[in-house]
């Protein structure tokens, strides 16, 4: 008696506490429960998990190494000897496609990372300041908008001749403008807000309340944009590989494999081979896409669970 | 209404004048300059430098930027350093009809395709059908156009020998109409596949808007077929916003075509500025550049202008 008197005693506090924690449960946390209930989201973050890691432990995971050529092998077919099969000079298919993850990923995580940086600085300024610069810095947006991607790709590449390095340095200084446009949409609706009305009366810097506390609320947008945005560059790197004017031979990426497929010789023996580049590009851009909307759907407060 | 004719396409200008710098200034970035391409390497110093002088070189780089606009606005881009003493405009002008037909017929497949797609999505909303239209157009966003068009070629052409593998004409044969239709189907419709997907998640989407509105329900109380009420009364309306994505669309439109033209080897404005990359053409390249950036520009400004035209409802 007295102990299940003293078990009750106990417990109702704790109850209550658990109540009060649930009330305070990270915004972080309400976001994770929400991005889970998005299968899809869900499915393309495990794909995403999946490629991401086999593209680090390429030179484990490969059964060959990607560049070496055995003549008499050109062409076979999928089977024991090769997964995959092998290409037009003997080369293991699987492997190229692993090590072709690598580049993929790398222009597309490095570019982002540094396109994300620079649209949000000058997102950030034009939105937190208005007027003249704000109106100076939108008019150049959207001249730059104005170029069809791959024609201003194609032409930066030929000005700084196509490798791995250019190709990083071209998303990123080109791939911005998206950014910029959705920051600066985001400061100018904050900064009137009663937060930062309240730092500017504090007599807070500028740089400071535009980094600590105007950017916080907008990383939600930020990182939905990036992750878009990796899909994309993805995209755009096959586009130039596959045209000869990305990423150069014998380093393999998704889209030189199938600039290498567009041959008579593999199109007539070994129609499984350009379908398995293409593919790969497809699931991963896919992924990020899944993964992108489900994060959308989880930092945007409208949508209930 | 003429005044926001007149105060939008105003609003061209400055936009055009960025295009030109920004153009200028990554011709500027380009290592080496024009005379290393175009001169014999033995050419004596003093030669050289009366070249220079001759193509105004040795100017400041302003003076050089305003002559390069003012030859560029009365259709002279100069001309092409690899085909030496042939205009770049006349390069252009002998490609680009091949480029519109591809365009306009690839648009007209996207838009046949993709109106329908999104008015069954959207008035079997959540249903079956729905789902499948919208999964479908995902797959359609995250794929990348030149891998269908190679797939197709590899499994139409080069297997079953049902469409030529590329160009506009058969070789040495006498022109006729059907020749030039069998070589344009597979490439229109790889080019209008870029598009689609997005063209059928908007159109699901404006039809929705306007499914949603009184007068549909009104039509239906009074006893209207479905199918009139949808057709008649919903598509007319769901259809002016769609009108500004064909201003939208066309810088992938343009984009496209660079890669699918590589594809198909269709001899258009695509073909000529990835050959012209190449062999690092810079008058070439830049002349397509700005013309494809001014196109842009001009597609948006009409789409403005036309959704302020159809739609009455817009204040100016």
């Amino acid at each position: 008696m007295t102990l299940s008197g003293r078990n009750l005693t106990v417990n109702e506090p704790l109850l209550i506490e658990e109540k009060q924690e649930f009330a305070h449960e990270s915004i972080w946390k309400v976001m994770l429960r929400k991005f889970l209930k998005n299968k899809l989201a869900v499915i393309g973050a495990i794909i995403l998990v999946i490629i991401i890691a086999s593209a680090i432990f390429a030179p484990w995971l490969a059964p060959q190494d990607p560049s070496k050529q055995v003549l008499l092998d050109k062409l076979s077919p999928p089977g024991e000897k090769y997964i995959l099969g092998a290409d037009n000079l003997g080369r293991d298919v699987l492997s190229r496609l692993l090590y072709g993850a690598r580049v993929s990923l790398l222009v597309g995580f490095t570019s982002v990372a540094g396109s994300i940086f620079i649209g949000t600085m000058i997102g950030a300024i034009a939105g937190y300041y208005g007027g003249k610069l704000d109106a100076i810095l939108m008019r150049f947006v959207d001249a730059v908008i104005s170029f069809p991607s791959l024609f201003l790709l194609i032409t930066l590449v030929t000005i700084f001749d196509p490798s791995l390095m250019t190709l990083i340095f071209v998303f990123a200084v080109f791939g911005w403008t998206g950014t910029a446009r959705l920051v600066r949409g985001e400061f100018l609706a904050l900064r009137s807000s009663e937060f930062v009305l309240a730092a500017r009366t504090l007599g807070i810097k500028n740089s400071r309340i535009i980094f600590s506390h105007i950017l916080p609320n907008a990383m939600g947008p930020i990182i939905v944009s990036a992750t878009l945005g990796v899909g994309g560059v993805i995209l755009g790197e096959a586009a130039l590989s596959y045209l000869g004017l990305g990423i150069q031979p014998p380093i393999p990426s998704w889209g030189n494999m199938l600039q290498s497929a567009q041959n008579p010789q593999i199109m007539l023996g070994a129609w499984w081979y350009p379908l398995l580049p293409g593919f790969m590009i497809l699931i991963t851009v896919l992924s990020f896409n899944f993964v992108g909307d489900g994060l959308r759907d989880a930092f945007d407060p409208k949508i209930n669970e | 209404m003429t005044t926001y004719i007149i105060r939008r396409t105003l609003m061209a200008f400055p936009l055009l004048f960025l295009i030109t710098i920004i153009s200028f200034g990554m011709m500027q970035m380009a290592p080496g300059d024009p005379t290393a391409l175009m001169m014999d390497p033995m050419i004596k110093q003093e030669n050289l430098a009366a070249y220079k002088e001759a193509y105004g070189l040795n100017d400041n780089v302003i003076v050089q930027y305003v002559r390069w606009l003012g030859n560029m606005i009365q259709g002279n881009f100069g001309e092409s350093l690899i085909r030496q003493g042939v205009p770049v405009s006349e390069l252009i002008l002998a490609r680009l009809p091949n480029t519109l037909i591809l365009m306009i017929v690839s648009s007209v497949i996207a838009f046949l395709i993709s109106i329908p797609l999104g008015v069954i999505s959207a008035t079997k909303r959540n249903s079956l059908t729905d789902y499948s239209i919208t999964f479908v157009s995902f797959l359609g966003v995250a794929t990348p156009n030149f891998w269908i068009g190679l797939v197709l070629i590899m499994f139409m052409s080069v297997h079953m020998g049902w469409f030529p593998t590329g160009g506009v004409a058969t070789l040495g044969e006498p022109f006729s109409i059907w020749d030039r239709i069998h070589h344009l189907i597979l490439p229109a419709f790889v080019l209008a596949t870029a598009d689609m997907a997005g063209l059928t998640r908007y159109s699901r989407s404006s039809m929705l808007e306007v499914l949603r509105q009184d007068y549909i329900r009104t039509a239906k109380a009074n006893g209207f077929k479905n199918g009139t009420v949808i057709f008649k009364h919903g598509l007319r309306n769901g259809l002016i916003p769609i009108i500004t994505i064909i201003g939208l669309m066309l810088p992938s439109f343009i984009g496209g075509s660079v890669i699918i033209e590589s594809i198909f080897a269709w001899p258009g404005i695509g073909l000529l500025f990835v050959e012209a990359a190449f062999q690092r053409d810079y008058p070439v390249i830049m002349a397509v550049v700005v013309i494809a950036a001014s196109l842009v520009v001009i597609g948006n400004l009409i789409a403005d202008i036309l959704y302020a035209i159809v739609d009455p409802r817009i204040e100016y």
